[in-house]
């Protein structure tokens, strides 16, 4: 057991793979870095840093720094993994997916199911993601609301370094393609890492903390902040039982209609906005499956919707924050049917 | 360049075999026997089967929304794939696919397309897998999606990665319906991927014999380690864009002359029998073949079982 960052881990689970498989390979823009420059190969081994020396010891043939051509990238992965390879491929951020949205909905999640089930496309595409770091409107987006909605996808947001490790594992050892969403400001989370080799399936929600009044969902950052925030409403006696979902897709579903059923409360954290989005997907399913159990109408804690802003405190109001929370849950535990 | 004779039947065979292939579809779907949009490939068969008659299982194609010449090039069950283009759940894809997305992976075909543009960066990845097996990897393009940002960025990344990738343009003067004097800004497709930095060269493309030599220079050129090439093939599209397409666009008596002066077909008996490397009734005895062997897909295709409600979930991974 050893206390690992989590771009740490990424990048160990990732050379683990790698000397465990020949045939996987990896694709991304500076993911080496310095090639065609005085600096040399290297000099950047990933601008999160989560490809150091992943090079210098397995070749350019199997790390591959491309041209800045994402659609190529994904076409280039899927291509590889369609012909016996395994791919990852790195999109530097999340939000850049609106540049090969085509190669990922039309093509890599389609592949197995337009060729009759006859083809394996093991692809994972690992995507930075996230708000906090007032990156502005074009460089701080979720996207997981998009690739949930697409048949075809599975979709993975690891939380904790010990999850980051079994999940990637998992999604480059799958034979399907994986969105592997890396949220930016979870990278330096530091945490105990089993040392042995494990996997985590998918579908299997990760119980945070225990307690009898209030659901509380959440995903990536929001899980920390919820965390938080039940932490807090404990003080004052409210219970939460806190759901960190790991996959949107497959979703955990017995776990969500498990909790609800016992707390009868639930409150959705989401970074995305409000329309069409996890949340509402989430409040939709518990409304459906779970509606005699609840004893108050679902709160959901989101961003606005707007795109998310530049400025420290425009962000900041923006983003959800444990106070939200807690003010959520304050409104739930206080609903009176008149 | 000299080929057996059983190579020339082969070769001759393949044309064929797409020929009446496509008419068969246009008929069928004339009668309204087939569901959905259709493009057909008749006119290009000289391409497809220059190409693929330079290749093995382990060197891959991907295709176009006009791929039935690819995948019968490259070795596609044509029965298999009559009963996908019906729909049926024996099809190559199991009804899940049809005209435009028809694939068999083991074959090294990877799938004709429904996103112009879409199949180049697909090559490049397969001329990674390539490259390590000491193949190549084709990418069919038309002269519509040689002007996608998808393409360019293909043959950009191939260059700099030094893949055996050839990028083949058919250039059937035609983007949908929209002239490729019009579409394509630069002087040439050709001139344009010479700039991207590869060996870019032109071959006509109703001449299967000038297609097979050139690709076998491309070939050679891509195995020996120079990156990837490119090669542009003045072809004709018999057929509109799509099935039902009443050509305005067309000149007039355009398609007569076409079919009359530029039949890929046509110019293979007439370059086989004039140099004597075979009979007008060695030629025919294949055409024979052909035509039961596409009569037996339609009527295998009417018969063959369809697919279920319970099916339409089937390979998506995951159920809700």
């Amino acid at each position: 057991m050893a206390s690992k960052m989590i771009r740490d881990v990424i990048r160990d689970t990732i050379d683990a793979e790698m000397a465990r498989d020949d045939s996987l390979i990896m694709l991304g823009e500076d993911i080496v870095g310095g090639n065609g420059a005085p600096g040399g190969p290297e000099a950047i081994g990933g601008i999160w840093g989560t490809s150091g020396g992943l090079w210098a010891k397995y070749g350019p043939d199997r790390v591959i720094d491309t041209p800045i051509s994402e659609s190529a990238i994904i076409g280039a992965a899927a291509g590889a993994a369609l012909t016996g390879k395994r791919a990852i491929a790195e999109i530097m951020f999340a939000d850049f997916i609106g540049v090969c949205m085509d190669q990922i909905w039309n093509q890599v999640a389609k592949f197995r199911y337009m060729f009759g089930g006859k083809s394996r496309c093991p692809i994972t595409i690992r995507m930075p993601y996230g708000a906090g770091y007032n990156a502005a409107p074009q460089h701080s987006q979720v996207i997981h609301q998009f690739v949930t909605a697409m048949p075809g996808l599975k979709v993975v947001m690891p939380t904790t370094p010990a999850d980051t490790k079994g999940l990637l594992a998992q999604s480059i050892r799958d034979d399907d393609p994986v969105i592997f969403l890396e949220h930016k400001a979870l990278y330096a989370v530091k945490g105990e890492v089993p040392d042995e080799d494990y996997v985590i399936p998918f579908g299997h929600a990760r119980q945070v903390c225990q307690g009898d009044d209030i659901t509380i969902l959440a995903t990536g950052m929001m899980v920390g902040f919820a965390e938080k925030a039940a932490a807090d409403l404990a003080q004052d006696g409210i219970g939460c039982d806190l759901l960190d979902l790991r996959t949107t897709s497959p979703l955990d579903e017995e776990a969500i209609l498990d909790s609800v059923e016992r707390t009868g409360r639930l409150l959705i954290v989401d970074e995305a906005p409000p329309r069409c989005s996890l949340a509402t997907d989430l409040s939709a399913l518990v409304a459906g499956k779970a509606f005699s159990s609840l004893k108050a109408p679902i709160e959901m804690v989101t961003p606005p919707h707007s795109p998310v802003p530049f400025a420290r405190e425009l962000e900041s109001a923006y983003l959800p924050s444990p106070e939200k929370i807690v003010a959520a849950a304050v409104r739930l535990m206080s609903y009176r049917k008149v | 360049m000299q080929l057996s004779r059983e190579a020339l039947l082969k070769a001759y065979r393949q044309m064929k075999t797409i020929r009446l292939f496509e008419e068969r579809l246009h008929d069928e779907i004339a009668l309204g026997e087939i569901a959905g949009f259709t493009h057909l490939y008749a006119g290009q068969e000289a391409c497809a089967v220059g190409v693929c008659e330079h290749l093995g299982p382990k060197d891959y194609i991907i295709s176009t929304h006009r791929g039935h010449g690819h995948c019968i090039a490259k070795g596609c069950d044509v029965i298999d794939m009559m009963k996908e283009i019906y729909g049926s759940r024996d099809g190559l894809c199991k009804g899940k696919g049809g005209s435009m997305h028809i694939a068999d992976v083991n074959v090294g075909m990877l799938g004709a397309n429904g996103i112009v543009g879409a199949g180049a960066p697909i090559a490049v990845g397969a001329g990674i897998t390539a490259k390590s097996n000491g193949t190549v990897s084709i990418a069919f393009s038309g002269d519509g999606a040689c002007n996608q940002g998808t393409t360019f960025e293909a043959m950009n990344m191939a260059v700099v990665l030094k893949l055996p990738v050839i990028f083949v343009f058919e250039n059937n003067h035609y983007s949908e319906h929209t002239g490729e004097a019009y579409a394509v800004g630069a002087e040439s497709m050709t001139a344009r991927a010479a700039a991207f930095g590869m060996k870019a060269i032109k071959a006509d493309g109703i001449d299967f014999f000038s297609v097979y030599d050139a690709m076998r220079e491309l070939i050679d050129h891509c195995k020996a380690g120079n990156g990837p090439a490119s090669i542009e093939l003045d072809c004709e599209r018999f057929y509109g864009h799509f099935e039902g397409d009443p050509q305005r666009y067309r000149g007039k008596g355009e398609l007569e002359r076409i079919r009359e002066e530029r039949d890929a077909i046509r110019t293979f008996r007439a370059k086989v029998t004039e140099a004597k490397l075979l009979d007008a009734a060695d030629l025919d005895a294949v055409d024979a073949e052909v035509a039961a062997l596409i009569d037996r897909a339609v009527a295998e295709s009417k018969a063959a079982t369809r697919p279920t409600a319970a099916d339409v979930t089937q390979d998506v991974y995951i159920s809700y």
